[in-house]
């Protein structure tokens, strides 16, 4: 169980990490520069498997892989949004932070959330709602293995394609 | 019956693939630079030992060099550690993308770089793709990566551009019109007679930009003037250029006459709020900056100079301009353009990103408004929060410098 943290759409890379504090690549320092200037009390207040929510385009911009490591430094179980960008959703499946596509128009700020993986489903507990969704096998598993480099270190570069081989 | 993208990924994946489809793809090029190599080397190193092939990867320094404080010369030296242990090329002459056209890539090559703006080198007929560091460390290690090959639209311009409208204007209306999102997970593919008689430099302006609408890659098919400009570097005799079949399938086409176009500037603070320059003209400014890997080569330096070469910057402005590399500095510094726009007030700095990502070189203080010729202008992205970002092309920056508010640059091109 987790609380929502509610942003807009387009909520792009440079908002996350800033450019000029984002110089390293030490995950508890990136943690703690999460949001820095624009929503300055999410570093000092997140709590584990709080729950990030966005709207369309989550993630825009900048390839930046800090912001998916500074999210997931900082204790966030999932972001959800209703669409991400192409190079922050590969960063989430290469970092294996769960990242759900949803529309989330109904999940207010703080709202206590709860991701079942069994069930595919996400519960609302404060408005006692229930929404399915689909995450997909390749990035539950990277979810699972800690991250893509960890999961090609155990299993070889071949089981990776077979992996994505499985998931077309 | 492929498009470009799908022609191309057959190509690299050995199979035939449409969109829709994943496929591990034979990369023929990698490219990291001074922040996102160093967020590769930890994934790197727990992969593999030593990279694939040294001689397919290139490590330009662009971001923040010579280093502006501390935390950034770590980095970089990290980086060269990381370099010198792997036998790996570093280059410290402008911006990443432009170092790759100007001496690496080639039509049809299969192109990753650990940098978002990566689809810039899709001017040059190439797929390019811009990825993460944990991608990059992979094709630094296994010289392969998987992609989702994506559904393709086609971008078809035709028409004229009027004095003082260029691709940039082309390319901010096409971000207006369909937003910051409107092709995302796509290739955008570009057609038409206003592209074919565009210059390369043009060419990149608008397949760099399609990052900003969630592109995966943008590619101008390959014509006489892509081979006339590789020609000479290494492997340029055996391209065999890829087109795309007569009726390969788009999930969305766009028309644009550009003969109607004006100039165009999106205001603060997404990239798909654009409007006609006249439209927020005599808005104040403090910063102008003319550079990036949008438009900071010698065509964009060329019309700077055409503007405001003996006049004076407006009091109260900064005007920095950075060629977007050496080659493009030192053509600037031979035909005076440099030294032509140093005696009009302008603080000209060294090849490479700029003040584009607010890391350097003219970060923006809270309040103060800046005129760019790059590619963002997301809150916060060149300084303070607070401050604001108009993007234009360089004539707009140019006729802006001269008076101090948002200018078209029309009048000034008479």
């Amino acid at each position: 169980m987790g609380r929502a943290w509610k942003f807009g759409n387009n909520v792009n890379t440079d908002l996350i990490t800033p450019g000029r504090y984002n110089l390293t690549a030490e995950p508890a320092e990136l943690a703690k520069i999460c949001f820095v200037e624009y929503r300055p009390e999410f570093a000092r207040e997140v709590r584990q498997d709080d729950f990030v929510v966005g709207g369309r385009n989550f993630g825009c911009g900048s390839s930046r892989e800090t912001a998916v490591i500074a999210l997931k430094a900082a204790g966030v179980r999932a972001v959800i949004a209703q669409s991400f960008a192409r190079i922050f959703y590969r960063n989430c499946i290469n970092n294996g932070l769960l990242a759900i596509e949803l529309n989330a128009e109904g999940i207010q700020e703080g709202d206590e959330l709860e991701y079942d993986e069994q069930a595919q489903k996400l519960r609302n507990a404060t408005r006692d709602e229930e929404y399915e969704v689909n995450v997909p096998q390749v990035l539950l598993t990277t979810v699972r293995e800690g991250g893509v480099a960890e999961f090609i270190r155990k299993k070889g570069f071949e089981a990776l394609e077979e992996l994505f081989a499985n998931d077309a | 019956m492929g498009t470009l993208a799908e022609n191309l990924f057959s190509l690299k994946a050995g199979r035939s693939v449409s969109a829709g489809q994943h496929v591990i793809a034979e990369v023929d090029y990698a490219m990291a630079h001074d922040t996102t190599t160093a967020w590769a080397i930890e994934p790197f190193k727990r992969i593999a030992n030593k990279v694939w092939d040294r001689s397919r990867i290139l490590i330009p320094f662009d971001h923040a060099v010579p280093a502006p404080n501390l935390a950034a010369a770590r980095m970089q030296q990290s980086i060269r550690r990381f370099a010198r242990e792997q036998g790996l090329r570093i280059v410290q002459q402008g911006v990443c993308h432009q170092i790759m056209s100007e001496q690496i890539v080639l039509p049809s090559m299969l192109v990753v770089g650990a940098d978002s703006h990566t689809p810039t080198e899709g001017g040059l007929g190439a797929l390019a793709c811009g990825v993460g560091s944990t991608d990059i460390a992979i094709a630094f290690a296994r010289g392969k990566l998987w992609f989702r090959v994506p559904e393709s639209m086609r971008i078809t311009m035709e028409g004229q551009f009027a004095q003082g409208v260029y691709a940039k204007d082309a390319v901010l209306a096409l971000a207006g019109r369909i937003g910051a999102d409107g092709a995302a997970y796509r290739s955008v593919e570009f057609y038409g007679s206003a592209v074919s008689s565009m210059s390369i430099g043009s060419r990149m302006t608008m397949t760099n930009m399609c990052s900003e609408i969630g592109a995966m890659c943008a590619i101008v098919p390959p014509d006489e003037r892509t081979f006339e400009y590789v020609r000479g570097r290494r492997g340029a005799e055996n391209v065999e250029p890829v087109y795309a079949d007569e009726n390969a399938c788009y999930v969305e086409e766009v028309e644009l006459d550009v003969s109607e176009l004006e100039p165009q500037i999106a205001c603060p603070h997404e990239i798909d709020n654009v409007k006609a320059v006249e439209e927020v003209a005599g808005e104040r400014v403090d910063q102008v900056f003319i550079g990036s890997c949008t438009n900071g080569r010698t065509e964009d330096l060329h019309v700077a100079r055409r503007i405001l070469e003996g006049k004076r910057v407006a009091d109260g402005v900064r005007l920095i301009v950075v060629p977007a590399s050496q080659l493009v500095y030192n053509e600037c510094m031979h035909d005076g353009t440099l030294s032509a726009l140093m005696k009009v007030g302008a603080t000209v700095c060294n090849p490479g990103c700029g003040p584009c990502l607010g890391r350097h070189q003219g970060v923006l203080a809270e309040g103060e408004v800046c005129v760019a010729t790059s590619n963002r202008n997301f809150q916060g992205r060149m300084g303070s929060p607070k401050a604001f970002i108009y993007l234009a092309s360089p004539a707009t920056a140019a006729a802006t410098a001269l008076t101090g508010v948002i200018t078209d640059p029309r009048d000034n091109l008479r």
